[in-house]
């Protein structure tokens, strides 16, 4: 007996070994099934209730899913019944400020990044400090300034003075992040383009830029998605221009005047939110470095 | 070896640009002024210097100077000259209960917020370094997709969740066994009519938008410590709550301390996600700092002058704290 015990024990050991490691997996699994959960429910319940009819998400037991799923308060929604305007018109809005807004400020980001990353100069570490106090300034104590300057230029109820606003505050992250990547093209590309006879111009659209772009792609989501969510700025500058509204502000408004409706305001949710949540998951593997590079949230 | 550049050498000032007028020799001798003077990096920057200076640092310069006048209406349209007041406006916030209660909002919420932000997110970053590479690729992914909901939409959906008719989370706590602390009492309980609740609500917006970035952040530091460490500290014995603060935590710490700089800035200045919970301006006694100072500029009457002071405070406060971000980043090597 004590010989049978002696030649089961290891392989029982080894068996409850692999038993608890097998329970451990399945509990951090479920675990992480749990964290997925938290993270999707409400977006979840935002489109499965801007799909149900009144009488339903109106009741006092919820339910997950629609029984009678209905297109109703997207129609409301895209009709315009409550702002007046359809959501197309909003939809374009936000998209135009936010193109104009970030290629602009790609662009003035890309030249600041090669200074910061290919040059020492004596104000260099002055500009990055600057940069990094800049971005953490409070929007809501500079927008009643921008406000009255803004009044006296005439850029209220304008997407040009939204535009000038998201392009200047998506600057500071942006080249932080930007810089990173022109550092990380070697140098030694360039020398041997200049070997080559290229000049400067030349260096930068044959070599830097085509190795800089998959950052700049990166960069720019970051600054497109400030600007499609800004909510301060446009709430204060387009006060009184319904026709101007960008999404969030529609969206805002829509939910003040629409007090219990539910089901379109959660329609109207889902027609600003599901474009950039798709549009985030196309690009995410670029931006996960991204998001290591550059602390940003607006 | 890099041979797709093809070029004449001197081609650096082809006439690729329109016709200039000036006089010949002035581009060549212009860019000898700039090589001379190393100036190419400064005219790198300058665009950007130029959009900063203008529509950040130059309204910030006015919000101080605006908080020593008495700017308000009158002297928005112009039928009445701006006059300096002092420190008049400074004299009236600190006298100012409002100002007092909103700033202890401010404070206690952001107490609540950037603690549960840093644990839940550190939590799941360090359950994301466990699981298997495909249910990490997983739950990041879908994580990633709480961050990038719009705080608009994360607000409005919140309220939605927590409305007392029809919301699912009255449901659920009514349905929870009592000695969980639920019960019938929560049927009808509203989330948005007193400050507590509201800013419970608000915590619980700040939470689930803000962990996946800090999970992410810490995943990826996690990445860097070799398994080595952790597997001796398992064979000498450590269990987890020991291994995170005796390995972990210590060699991660210059990441801890900027997310938890970033998210005290990010919680204590926290607007959308309060303004859309307590009702746009409706609720006085609602109010934290930021949105106190909002009401007092864009309310009727409005006090320019005033708010600017709060605003003028609330910028001191957070720029101590980005002190603080600055020095750690700077000691982790940013500037490099």
């Amino acid at each position: 007996m004590s010989v049978g015990v002696a030649r089961s024990s290891p392989l029982s050991s080894w068996r409850r070994r692999l038993l608890t490691r097998r329970a451990r997996r399945a509990g951090l699994n479920l675990l992480g099934l749990l964290v997925a959960l938290i993270a999707l429910f409400p977006i979840f319940w935002m489109v499965s209730t801007a799909f149900k009819p009144a009488t339903e998400w109106y009741t006092l037991t919820p339910h997950p899913l629609p029984s009678h799923p209905t297109l109703g308060n997207f129609r409301a929604v895209i009709d315009g019944s409550v702002v007046g305007l359809p959501y197309w018109n909003f939809l374009k809005n936000s998209l135009f400020v936010t193109v104009v807004s970030v290629l602009a400020s790609s662009l003035i980001a890309l030249l600041a990044a090669i200074a910061l990353a290919r040059f020492r100069f004596r104000f260099r570490a002055v500009y990055l400090i600057m940069l990094l106090i800049v971005q953490m300034l409070p929007q809501q104590a500079l927008v009643i300034a921008l406000f009255i300057d803004f009044r006296s230029l005439n850029l209220l109820d304008s997407l040009v003075g939204l535009i000038l606003v998201y392009t200047a505050f998506a600057l500071p992250v942006t080249i932080w992040m930007l810089r990173n990547f022109v550092a990380a093209v070697p140098r030694e590309l360039e020398e041997a383009a200049a070997i080559d006879g290229a000049g400067p111009m030349k260096a930068f659209w044959r070599i830097l830029l085509p190795l800089v772009a998959p950052g700049l792609v990166a960069t720019s989501v970051f600054a497109f998605v400030f600007a499609y969510n800004e909510f301060i700025f446009a709430l204060t500058f387009l006060g009184t221009d319904t026709a101007k509204f960008t999404l969030p502000i529609y969206v805002q408004y829509f939910y003040g005047r629409n007090g219990a409706d539910w089901g379109a305001i959660m329609a109207a949710s889902t027609l600003f939110t599901i474009p950039v949540l798709v549009f985030f998951l196309l690009v995410q593997r670029r931006l996960r470095a991204g998001l290591i590079a550059g602390a940003v949230k607006g | 070896m890099v041979r797709t550049v093809t070029g004449r050498p001197g081609n650096i000032d082809s006439p690729a640009g329109p016709p200039s007028e000036a006089p010949p020799g002035f581009r060549r001798r212009w860019t000898r002024f700039v090589r001379r003077h190393r100036l190419v990096p400064y005219l790198l920057l300058l665009p950007s210097a130029a959009v900063i200076a203008a529509l950040v640092i130059w309204p910030t310069i006015q919000v101080a100077e605006f908080s020593f006048q008495n700017y308000g209406l009158p002297q928005l349209v112009g039928s009445a000259p701006t006059q300096w007041v002092g420190f008049a406006n400074y004299t009236q916030v600190l006298h100012d209960p409002e100002f007092w209660l909103s700033l202890r909002l401010s404070v206690l919420s952001a107490a609540a917020m950037v603690p549960l932000t840093l644990v839940v997110g550190t939590l799941v970053g360090l359950l994301l370094s466990r699981l298997g590479r495909k249910m990490a690729a997983f739950v990041s992914s879908v994580s990633i997709l709480a961050w990038a909901t719009p705080a608009v939409s994360a607000s409005v959906i919140f309220v939605w969740l927590a409305t007392p008719d029809g919301g699912v989370v009255d449901w659920f706590l009514s349905k929870l066994p009592s000695w969980l602390g639920g019960g019938a009492h929560w049927v009808g309980f509203s989330w948005t009519n007193a400050a507590l609740p509201a800013y419970t609500l608000a915590t619980a917006v700040v939470v689930w938008l803000g962990f996946p970035f800090i999970a992410v952040s810490v995943l990826a530091g996690l990445r860097t410590i070799p398994a080595e460490l952790f597997e001796s500290a398992r064979v000498d014995g450590g269990g987890p709550w020991t291994i995170f603060w005796r390995v972990t935590y210590p060699l991660l710490r210059p990441i801890f301390q900027v997310l938890f700089l970033l998210s005290v800035i990010w919680d204590f200045g926290v607007f959308t996600q309060v303004f859309i919970i307590i009702g746009e301006l409706g609720q006085r006694d609602e109010y934290n700092l930021g949105i106190y100072e909002y009401a007092t500029a864009f309310q009727l009457p409005p006090a320019y002058g005033l708010a600017s002071a709060l605003a003028f405070i609330l910028t001191i406060i957070l720029l101590i704290i980005t002190i603080g971000y600055v020095r750690a980043s700077v000691r982790e090597g940013a500037l490099r």
